[in-house]
C-alpha cells in the first residue's frame, strides 16, 4: 500500500479535480411539497394535530390498514415456502391475469388480445406507458393529462421525453368538472394525441365525470383519434364497487374505437403501497398483434429493471384468485370507500350545522381519497400556524386523515377560516 | 393502431431457458442459469433468509410505503458492508445510498443520472469486453455512447491487463468506466491486487470515472471484505465513484429485487444536491423501491446473530461453488482433455468462461442436453455431484471431436 503521505497529497489533488468537475454542476433539486407537509406535522407538538396530506388510508383510530385478507395470504405463502427465483420480465403470470380480469372484467372479449406486464405498482406501470407510447406512438405526440393532476404525472412522462400540457377539468366555481372546458380541449388538439384518463376517484380533486359525462368524453377522444390512458390507482376504492370503478375504462374497450392502455395500481385497493404491484396493459386488436405487443414491453422493461418484485405480486394473485380470500378482500375494499363516504357526510354535515355560508356540497359530491375543498393558500396556511391541520396548498385534503374523533374540529377549524 | 409494433427479438439467455425447460432428456444439464442451486440442482432460499422472513412474520408490520431514498436499515447496512464499517466516506458524511429495483435498477438509475449530470457532456460509457448482456441495453438506453475496452484474453482466458490500461489510457479524459468490484461476469476473471492498483493509476490520470457493478460481494471468495477490496482501493484513492450494490445472489433475494445505488462523493457539502437529484429522477420511475427484499436484508444486515449467520450460508456458497471448479479442473485434466484447464480454478465467482466455441456450445447442447450460453460460459452454480462426471465428459467429447 502507498504510503499514508502520498496517500494524503494523492486524495487532496484528486479531491480537488473531483470537487471542481464532477459533481459542481449539479444544482439542488425542487422540494417536495408533500415531504415538505409531512415534516411540519411530525415538529408541531400540539395533540390536535392532523396530517391531511397523507396519500396511503388510515382507520378510524388514524392507523395503517394491512387488510386481513393480504395478511392470510401472506402467512399462506410463507407456510408454503417458496423460492425467490427471478419472475420472467413481464412478471407473475398468476397475478398479470387476475389483474386484468379485475381491471377489464372477468368475461371482456378483450382478455386474449391484451398485452399486459407486471409494474413496479402505478408509478412503473405510467413509466412503462410513457416509454411505449414514446417509442410506437406515431408523430411523437403529448400527453394531456387534467387540469389539476397527481403531481408525478408531469415528471414521470416528462422523463419519457415527452411533452405533458394540461386539459381544462376542474372548476373551481362550481368544484366539479368542467365537461364543456375538457371536451373543447380534447376536440381542438391535432388528432392521435395521448388523453391521460383517471378511471375513477380522480387525484388531487376527488371529481369523477358521471356515466354520461363519461359517454362524451369517450366520443370527443374517438372521434379525434386519441389514445385514451387510464390511470386506475383507486379500483374499488371509488365507490365500493370494483366493477362500478371500471366502468369508464370498460366502455371505452367495449366500444373497441379509441386505443386504450391502462397502468393499474395495487397500492390502495390491496393496502400494497410499499410492495411495488401494479400493471402496465395494451388492449390488441387480434391475437398476433398481443405477441408483438408483449415482445415490445420486455424489452422496455429489461433495461429498467429487469424483472419485478414477487412478493407482493404473489399477496395479490393468491388474494384474487382464492375466492375465500377475493370476497373478503372486496369487503374491506368497501370498508375503506364507506368509511370515507362516511367522513365526507360527517365534515359536509358539520360545516352545513355551523351556519357556513360557503356551499360544501362538493365534499360529498367528489369520490375517493382526496377533497379539493376550494381552501385558498392563505386558509391553508391558517389551518396549518393557527389550528396545527395540514394539508397541501391547493386545499386538497385526504379523507383518509379525518376520523369520527377529529372530524369535528377539523370542520370546525375549515368554518373558523372561512368565515 | 398498432400495427407499426414489430415482433421485438426474443433475450438470448431466455431462449436458451426456454430450450432448456422443454428438454426432457434425464441427463440434461443447466448450465445457463444465473442462479445459485445447491447439489441437487434446486434453488436455495438461505437459511438466514428464511430466519428473518419468521421475524418479520412475527412482527406483524404494514406494507406501508418506504421513503423516496428506500428503507435505511438495508441502505445504512449495506453502506457498511461495501465501503467497511470505517470508511472514511462514511465518516466524513461522503456516500448517498437510495434503495433500488436490485442490480438493474441502481444501474439504470446511475446510467440516467449520469445522462443528466455527466462532465464532460458527451462522454462516453466504457464496458467491458464482454460484460453482462444488460449493461450496453441499460446504458444506450439512457442514452449514452457506449464503447467497449479489452479485458478478456481470448487465448490464456485472463486478464489482457496491458489491453486494458491501454485501452483506459487512450481514451479522451474523463470517461465512464463501468468496472466489476469482483467476480466478473461473464468471465469470471477478476484483477489481481497489483492489477487494480494500475487501473487505479491510469485512471486517475485520464479522470476517468469509476461505475463499479457489484452483484457478487461475499460470493466471489466467501469474504465480504475481500471481495468489496477494488471498491475500497478507489474510495481510499479519492475517487468518486457510483456503486450499484445487489442482494440478488448473496443473499439469494434475487426476485425480492434488492439493491442499492451508492454515490461516494469529494465532500459532504455535495450530498445534498446529488441526493435531490437522485431521489427525484427515481421518484419518476419507481416513487419508491419494493419494501419485503428490503426489510429482509436490512434484518440481516443488522442483526449481529443474523449477520453471522449470513456469512456462514454465503460461505457455504461459494464454498461449493470453488468445490465444483476444482473437481472439474480436476476431472478435464484427468481425462486428458485438450487445452490448459487452469482457468476453472483461477476464475472467480458464479460464472466460468470455457473457451469452448459455438460448435462446440451448439453439440453439446443437441448431443448431450448440456445448456450453456453461445460465448462458452457455464454458470458454475449449475454443476453438482451428480452431473459433474457427466459435463467433464461431454466437455471432454466435443473437444477432441
Amino acid at each position: 500500500m502507498i504510503s499514508s503521505v502520498v496517500r494524503a497529497s494523492l486524495l487532496r489533488r484528486v479531491v480537488g479535480i473531483r470537487a471542481q468537475s464532477t459533481w459542481t454542476q449539479v444544482k439542488m433539486g425542487p422540494p417536495d411539497a408533500i415531504l415538505g407537509i409531512t415534516e411540519a406535522f411530525k415538529r408541531d407538538t400540539d395533540p390536535r394535530k392532523m396530517n391531511l396530506g397523507v396519500g396511503a388510508y388510515r382507520t378510524d383510530a388514524g392507523s395503517p390498514f394491512v387488510l386481513d385478507s393480504v395478511t392470510q395470504a401472506e402467512n399462506q405463502l410463507l407456510h408454503e415456502k417458496l423460492d425467490k427465483e427471478y419472475l420472467p420480465i413481464t412478471g407473475l403470470p398468476q397475478f398479470t391475469r387476475a389483474a386484468a380480469q379485475l381491471a377489464y372484467g372477468s368475461s371482456s372479449p378483450v382478455l386474449d388480445r391484451l398485452a399486459i406486464t407486471q409494474s413496479i405498482s402505478g408509478t412503473g406501470a405510467l413509466r412503462i406507458g410513457g416509454a411505449f407510447v414514446q417509442r410506437f406512438c406515431e408523430g411523437t405526440p403529448t400527453v394531456y393529462v387534467p387540469g389539476p393532476s397527481w403531481g408525478n404525472h408531469k415528471a414521470v412522462f416528462g422523463d419519457c421525453g415527452l411533452t405533458v400540457k394540461p386539459y381544462r377539468y376542474y372548476d373551481a366555481k362550481t368544484r366539479g368538472l368542467d365537461l364543456e372546458g375538457m371536451l373543447e380541449d380534447l376536440s381542438n388538439l391535432p388528432r392521435g394525441q395521448i388523453v391521460l384518463l383517471h378511471a375513477c376517484a380522480h387525484n388531487p380533486t376527488g371529481v369523477d365525470p358521471t356515466p354520461d359525462q363519461w359517454a362524451r368524453i369517450q366520443s370527443v377522444v374517438e372521434e379525434n383519434g386519441h389514445v385514451a390512458f387510464f390511470d386506475m390507482a383507486y379500483q374499488g376504492f371509488a365507490t365500493g364497487d370494483t366493477d362500478r370503478d371500471a366502468h369508464a375504462l370498460r366502455t371505452f374497450v367495449e366500444a373497441g374505437r379509441a386505443p386504450v392502455v391502462l397502468a393499474q395500481s395495487f397500492a390502495k385497493n390491496m393496502g400494497l403501497y410499499g410492495e411495488r404491484v401494479g400493471t402496465f396493459s395494451v388492449v390488441g386488436a387480434s391475437r398476433d398483434e398481443r405477441a408483438r405487443l408483449e415482445s415490445q414491453l420486455k424489452i422496455l422493461v429489461r433495461p429498467m429493471y429487469s424483472n419485478p418484485p414477487v412478493h407482493g405480486a404473489r399477496i395479490a394473485a393468491r388474494v384474487l384468485t382464492d375466492p375465500e380470500l377475493r370476497s373478503l378482500w372486496l369487503s374491506e375494499v368497501k370498508l375503506m370507500a364507506d368509511r370515507i363516504i362516511g367522513m365526507r357526510v360527517a365534515l359536509r354535515s358539520r360545516l352545513e350545522k355551523l351556519g357556513s355560508s360557503v356551499a360544501w356540497n362538493h365534499i360529498t359530491d367528489q369520490i375517493g381519497m382526496f377533497c379539493f375543498t376550494g381552501l385558498t393558500a392563505a386558509q391553508v396556511d391558517r389551518l396549518a400556524q393557527e389550528f396545527h391541520i395540514y394539508l397541501t396548498r391547493d386545499g386538497r385534503v385526504s379523507m383518509a386523515g379525518i376520523t369520527s374523533a377529529n372530524v369535528d374540529y377539523l370542520a370546525d377549524s375549515i368554518h373558523a377560516v372561512t368565515q | 393502431y398498432f400495427d407499426n409494433v414489430p415482433q421485438a427479438p426474443a433475450d438470448g439467455i431466455l431462449q436458451l431457458s426456454v430450450l432448456s425447460k422443454a428438454d426432457s432428456n434425464s441427463r440434461k444439464v443447466d448450465l445457463g442459469v444465473g442462479a445459485y442451486r445447491d447439489d441437487n440442482g434446486k434453488p436455495w432460499v438461505l437459511p438466514v433468509v428464511r430466519k428473518a422472513e419468521q421475524q418479520l412474520a412475527q412482527e406483524a408490520g404494514d406494507h406501508e410505503y418506504l421513503g423516496v431514498g428506500g428503507l435505511p436499515a438495508l441502505t445504512n447496512g449495506a453502506q457498511k458492508l461495501i465501503f467497511g464499517a470505517d470508511s472514511a466516506a462514511i465518516r466524513e458524511q461522503r456516500v448517498y445510498s437510495i434503495q433500488t429495483i436490485s442490480g438493474t435498477g441502481a444501474n439504470m438509475v446511475g446510467a440516467v443520472f449520469l445522462k443528466q449530470f455527466k462532465q464532460p457532456t458527451d462522454a462516453a460509457v466504457y464496458i467491458s469486453k464482454p460484460t453482462w448482456g444488460n449493461h450496453r441495453n441499460i446504458f444506450e438506453t439512457a442514452g449514452h455512447e457506449v464503447r467497449e475496452y479489452r479485458y478478456c484474453n481470448y487465448s490464456t482466458l485472463g486478464l489482457d491487463i496491458d489491453g486494458m490500461l491501454s485501452d483506459l489510457r487512450a481514451a479522451p479524459r474523463g470517461q465512464i468506466i463501468v468496472l466489476h468490484a469482483c467476480a466478473h461476469n461473464p468471465t469470471g476473471i477478476d484483477p489481481t491486487a497489483e492489477q487494480w492498483a494500475q487501473i487505479a493509476d491510469v485512471m486517475q490520470e485520464r479522470a476517468h470515472f469509476p461505475f463499479f457493478d457489484c452483484a457478487y460481494q461475499g460470493f466471489a471468495t466467501g469474504n465480504v471484505d475481500r471481495d468489496a477490496y477494488a471498491i475500497r482501493l478507489f474510495v481510499e484513492r479519492g475517487f468518486e465513484l457510483f456503486v450499484c450494490e445487489s442482494f440478488a445472489k448473496n443473499m439469494g433475494l434475487y426476485g425480492e429485487r434488492t439493491g442499492c445505488l451508492h454515490a461516494v462523493v469529494a465532500s459532504s457539502a455535495r450530498v445534498a444536491a446529488v441526493s435531490s437529484q437522485m431521489n427525484r429522477l427515481s421518484r419518476a420511475t419507481i416513487s419508491t423501491a419494493s419494501a419485503y427484499g428490503a426489510k429482509i436484508a436490512g434484518k440481516v444486515l443488522q442483526d449481529p446473530e443474523l449477520y453471522n449467520e449470513w456469512i456462514e450460508n454465503m460461505e457455504l456458497m461459494s464454498a461449493r461453488i470453488m468445490d465444483m471448479r476444482t473437481q472439474l479442473r480436476a476431472r478435464l485434466e484427468k481425462l486428458g482433455t485438450p487445452g490448459d484447464w487452469s482457468h476453472v480454478t483461477s476464475q472467480i465467482g458464479m460464472f466460468s468462461f470455457t473457451g469452448l466455441n459455438l460448435a462446440q456450445v451448439e453439440r453439446l447442447r443437441t448431443e448431450f442436453h448440456m445448456y450453456l450460453t453461445n460465448d462458452g460460459r457455464i454458470s458454475v452454480a449449475g454443476l453438482n455431484t451428480g452431473n459433474i462426471d457427466y459435463v467433464a465428459m461431454a466437455i471432454d467429447n466435443v473437444v477432441r471431436n
